[in-house]
């Protein structure tokens, strides 16, 4: 994950081969990736951010091409390409050029021609931008499946629920250097000042009297309620109890929150 | 032995994909416009314009004839799929891929020399059907496999350098280019009537030396021995390939 021009895209297509890098080394499953390019790429399959099947070829013809180009068989390739166009409902329309597919479409059909070869890994540049919701659904469903059928998957994104729903772990780059790569979880809770109390009172609050609380970093109004930044919860909440009793003051709700993934990302972004 | 085997192995592995890739081209850009226009009808056009209304022999005008559809077919759609492929990010596809840049550009080759080989058995049939008679059928045959070849490795040489992703502009340059090279080459009037600079300039194209070989094959007489001709077909090949993939391997990275 990144901002724009955090250099997500320039990552993954150094990885795969695309661009040269101009200095440092990379390796997948033991292959460096400048030496040993050609056994690198035939382990991989990738699904570009920019979708690249050949617009004038049939979607059957853009799937043989592409099992041609990474050897193999003739018989392989049919009895894969079919299974997956079946397994991604496309099937109908092998012999349509894919000029006349709709983005969802053309979607399905670079991930398909990502699989023809059995990768071992799966490069995909932010695989559910421009899909509609139920698109964008069944990708992930298809991407989680093939993940549990023993795929690695690299992707990128720029949505935060996308990256916590699917991903075991997750970098955050920005200005092509990792600000942070950790699990989601670990990600959410090593974030000092991050965490959250929000609370509503019976009476209108001065926000600046409640941003003095000793251990509040940030008071933010928000709603009918009010959400202190914190850096410790515990701490902060008998301070917050004791202010109430002081100004004489009902508490209507009290909740303690962890950081969002978004939190996390805004504030790693910004200090990086 | 083994190191060989494996070696062997990976280029004749690699050359298959050259030919997926040739068969992809084939597929996509014969049937485009401007292949259509440069390739068939603008030398079609070319050679009319200067055969009607001449009172020439036939023998003396199907090798130009030849010569000249062979050059302009198997050049046709060569300059212009780099720039195509790079627009529609489809290079990036391939090079993503496990295949060299080599074997990108000898499938663009492959596909140019089909194209061109297939197009130029046109005006030999045209010739019989005039009546015109091939003094060595064979050596024409092999000569069209050679040109055409050549021809096509000058293709890929006209879209290397400068680095554009603009297929009208590389079809332009090429033009400007290709058409000179028509007029230096003996198509239009044998190499043995041209001037004295005529004949050093047709020197630099590898059509003089096409356009010989054909009138050997016809007439039975050529300006330059027929093996020489041959030599320097191959020639001209191998420093086409070498030259235009160096100069890709070097700037193809500006294209993406």
């Amino acid at each position: 994950m990144g901002p724009n021009a955090a250099g997500k895209t320039t990552t993954i297509r150094m990885l795969t081969g695309v661009i040269k890098p101009d200095e440092g080394t990379a390796s997948i499953l033991s292959y460096d990736i400048l030496r040993e390019g050609l056994k690198t790429k035939q382990l991989m399959g990738i699904v570009p951010e920019m979708a690249n099947a050949y617009v004038d070829l049939s979607a059957w013809n853009n799937l043989m091409l592409v099992g041609e180009l990474y050897g193999v068989s003739k018989l392989q390739r049919q009895e894969r390409a079919s299974k997956l166009l079946k397994e991604f409902k496309l099937y109908e329309r092998r012999k349509h050029l894919v000029r006349g597919f709709s983005r969802g479409m053309k979607q399905k059909l670079l991930l398909c021609m990502a699989l023809i070869n059995e990768p071992k890994i799966l490069f995909l540049d932010e695989p559910t931008s421009g899909l509609d919701v139920g698109s964008q659904r069944l990708m992930r469903d298809m991407i989680r499946e093939l993940n549990r059928n023993g795929i690695t998957i690299f992707l990128t994104t720029h949505n935060m629920e996308e990256a916590n729903q699917l991903c075991d772990r997750i970098a955050i780059i920005n200005h092509g250097k990792i600000a942070a790569i950790d699990n989601p979880e670990k990600l959410r809770l090593r974030s000092s000042g991050l965490q959250s109390i929000e609370v509503s009172f019976d009476k209108a609050v001065s926000i600046e009297e409640l941003s003095k609380i000793r251990g509040v970093s940030e008071a933010k109004k928000t709603g009918d309620k009010i959400r202190l930044y914190v850096d410790e919860t515990s701490d902060v909440l008998d301070k917050l109890i004791d202010f109430a009793r002081l100004k004489r003051l009902k508490i209507i709700s009290l909740n303690t929150l962890a950081p969002t993934l978004e939190d996390v990302f805004l504030k790693l972004v910004k200090e990086s | 032995m083994v190191t060989f085997s494996m070696e062997s192995n990976l280029y004749l592995e690699q050359f298959k994909r050259s030919i997926a890739i040739a068969k992809k081209n084939i597929r996509i850009y014969y049937s485009k416009g401007p292949v259509v226009i440069f390739g068939i009808i603008t030398p079609l056009f070319l050679f009319l314009s200067f055969y009607i209304g001449r009172n020439m022999p036939a023998e003396t005008l199907v090798p130009g004839l030849i010569g000249m559809t062979a050059f302009f077919t198997a050049t046709s759609v060569g300059p212009a799929i780099v720039p195509w492929e790079a627009r529609a990010k489809t290079l990036e596809r391939l090079i993503s891929s496990p295949i060299s840049i080599w074997t990108i550009f000898l499938g663009d080759v492959l596909s140019s020399f089909l194209f061109g080989a297939v197009v130029s058995i046109f005006p030999v049939i045209f010739g019989v059907l005039i009546g015109v008679k091939m003094v060595s059928p064979l050596i024409l045959g092999f000569g069209i496999v050679l040109a055409t070849f050549c021809f096509a490795s000058f293709s890929i040489l006209l879209s290397a350098y400068p680095p554009t992703n603009s297929p009208a502009s590389v079809m332009m340059l090429s033009s400007m280019v290709k058409f000179p090279l028509v007029f230096i080459s003996g198509i239009f009037i044998p190499i043995e009537d041209l001037p004295a600079w005529g004949r050093t300039v047709s020197l630099i194209s590898p059509l003089t030396y096409f356009t010989d070989l054909a009138r050997y094959s016809i007439q039975g007489r050529s300006f330059y021995p027929f093996e020489l001709d041959f030599i320097l077909l191959v020639a001209f090949a191998v420093i086409f390939l070498v030259v235009a993939i160096k100069i890709h391997e070097r700037t193809i990275q500006k294209r993406l």
